[in-house]
């Protein structure tokens, strides 16, 4: 099933077309509109009027969420103030968070790609559908609200939090489609399994997003209450959710292309990297009239494929994102990313969510130690327990990382709470 | 007729069971016993206590991973191979010992070995049935 079938199914050739058309529009739109895209523009020698191919994008210069931050909150708008109907910021912990504004065509087309994106997953008119995403500047909780509006679903608006409450109406409604976050959701799962409800509920679908729902998690979440969890992907920058989001058939986001341009590029160079090369994935976003950006880099690690897909549609498909370049670590040779990690620690009993990952060179090969907080105290009658613990954790982060490392159980409230990911790792290989 | 034990996770660094120590000295609470059973990577530290329910409830607000279980407190026959014909009964009537520890206490002058068993009140009956004198908290209390 699709929901705006002529564009989801159009030939390659054709959505070339199309985003070349709206790649001009978008361009000239910055260059007049936003004295900052002006400026950068000038100065890389680029002008509306030589973007002639879709490869010219690569003339532009890149965007980073620095220049958001520099130009907070509105001075990268294109359209007046008084046309802006709604504004959405992203959670930044530090700082100033990134601002995005929309008109009403913006809200239009912002809610038939979600649309697209949660019909495309399954989700159809008469469905039930929990909002679990927190409504507020977040885009999440907003964005599926239009998409499923306009599909015409019974929208449960409850928000997050009050995890008793939710289970209850889950169960009382018999709510259909779960949108949450994957850790969320994963929590959910467990307490209608404790509170002996996970039988009643008529759950089906999840459409989580929002963070990096890793294989395991989605495991979890599917035994648990037994329902297919899809993810789908957006941020802040590129006006929030809506970019992609998995089909059916679950291999790879489809892009909706007509309105997002992706490229994948060297994060250390910028090069373009050509199809099927995993690298940091750009997009720009082709029909925004408010918050018009161009090039925008995502930092997220993924891969693009056109492949045809069983589902019938022809737009490019992104994998899905396992990390971020900028907390991406090499060890052994193997990319591995702390969500990673933090996916098998998640899902373990008897350890806290905390965690240091400590790499340090031996022998001339990479070590990495994982040091987690025990806090459960019922492990400490048998020795043998704990250690037994550390292992079944040890094997579990092989099998997700596909590399041995250490494990290190330290006491509670040991290792340091951080804001960013970055900080909790000790990279002791340079020293 | 046992005894609360508590049970601390330590990890293997300078300081580790001093910071315990300190915590239980700042609450009044008197150590009876101790054990410390570790790997070079970290410990479990067992401790009988004249105030076992508070000492568990502070060492918990400071942030320890804490545990309380009950052992048996078991006071060996005033004579050599005592400890081994409290181990040789246990073992006659199948019963497991996961860890044991020793204490003498300077009030009474008596050995005491404390136990820890599966099947604790079975470990009881078969104990006491052949003359063994078990402590109880209250005996604990009165040392
Ligand atoms: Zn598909």
């Amino acid at each position: 099933m699709f929901w705006q079938k002529d564009a989801e199914t159009m030939n390659r050739a054709k959505i070339k077309e199309v985003q070349l058309e709206r790649l001009k529009w978008t361009v000239s739109r910055c260059y007049n509109n936003v004295p900052y895209y002006k400026e950068m523009m000038d100065k890389a020698g680029v002008t509306p009027e030589k973007i002639k191919t879709l490869d010219d994008v690569r003339r532009l210069p890149l965007t980073t969420k620095d220049v958001l931050r520099q130009n907070y909150p509105f001075k990268l708008f294109a359209s007046p103030k008084e046309d802006v109907v709604e504004i959405h910021a992203s959670s930044g912990t530090t700082g100033k968070p990134v601002v995005g504004g929309y008109t009403k065509n913006d809200l239009d087309l912002w809610g038939h790609c979600m649309a697209r994106l949660v019909v495309a997953a399954g989700a159809r008119q008469d469905d039930i559908a929990q909002i679990s995403f927190g409504y507020g500047l977040f885009t999440g909780a907003f964005g599926l609200h239009y998409g499923l509006q306009k599909v015409g679903c019974m929208i449960v608006p409850i928000s997050s939090g009050n995890s008793e409450k939710q289970i209850m109406l889950m169960e009382d409604f018999g709510v259909t489609v779960l949108i949450a976050t994957p850790s969320y959701a994963v929590y959910l799962s467990e307490l209608a399994k404790d509170l002996g409800v996970a039988g009643n509920l008529k759950l089906r679908l999840g459409l989580f997003g929002s963070e990096v729902c890793t294989p395991e998690m989605r495991k979890q979440i599917e035994n648990n209450i037994g329902i297919i969890v899809t993810d789908n992907y957006g941020l802040t920058e590129l006006g929030g959710c809506g970019v992609s989001g998995e089909c059916e058939e679950r291999d790879g986001l489809h892009i909706n292309e007509d309105h997002f341009l992706a490229e994948i590029i060297d994060p250390d160079t910028g090069e373009v990297l050509p199809e099927g090369e995993s690298g940091e994935l750009v997009i720009t976003p082709l029909s925004k009239e408010a918050f018009p950006i161009f090039r925008y880099r995502t930092k997220d690690i993924s891969r693009l494929s056109t492949e045809p897909c069983r589902c019938g549609r022809t737009l490019i498909r992104m994998d899905k994102v396992v990390g971020r370049t900028d907390d991406m670590l090499i060890i052994k040779g193997v990319n591995v990313f702390p969500s990673q990690i933090e996916s098998v620690i998640f899902t373990m009993p008897h350890i806290g969510p905390h965690y240091q990952l400590v790499l340090r060179k031996e022998r001339f090969m990479d070590c990495l130690e994982v040091q987690v907080e025990l806090i459960d105290g019922t492990l400490l009658e048998k020795y043998g327990e704990l250690e037994a613990l550390e292992n079944r954790i040890k094997d579990k982060l092989r099998i997700v990382l596909g590399i041995d490392c250490g494990v290190t159980l330290v006491a509670p409230r040991t290792i340091t709470r951080f804001e960013g990911k970055a900080k909790r790792i000790v990279d002791l290989r340079k020293a | 007729m046992s005894v609360k034990q508590i049970s601390v996770f330590v990890e293997n660094k300078q300081g580790a069971l001093l910071d315990i120590t300190t915590r239980l000295s700042q609450h009044q609470i008197n150590i009876r016993a101790v054990s410390l059973a570790d790997t070079t990577r970290f410990g479990i530290f067992r401790l009988i206590v004249d105030k076992p329910d508070e000492c568990e409830k502070a060492l918990r607000e400071e942030g320890f991973t804490v545990s309380i279980t009950n052992v048996l407190v078991v006071k060996l026959q005033d004579r050599p191979g005592g400890l081994s014909e409290a181990v040789k009964i246990l073992s006659e009537h199948g019963i497991n010992i996961d860890y044991l520890y020793a204490f003498i206490t300077h009030a009474i002058n008596d050995t005491c070995v404390i136990v820890r068993v599966g099947d604790i009140e079975f470990a009881e009956k078969v104990l006491m049935d052949n003359g063994f004198t078990l402590f109880s908290d209250e005996d604990i209390l009165k040392i």
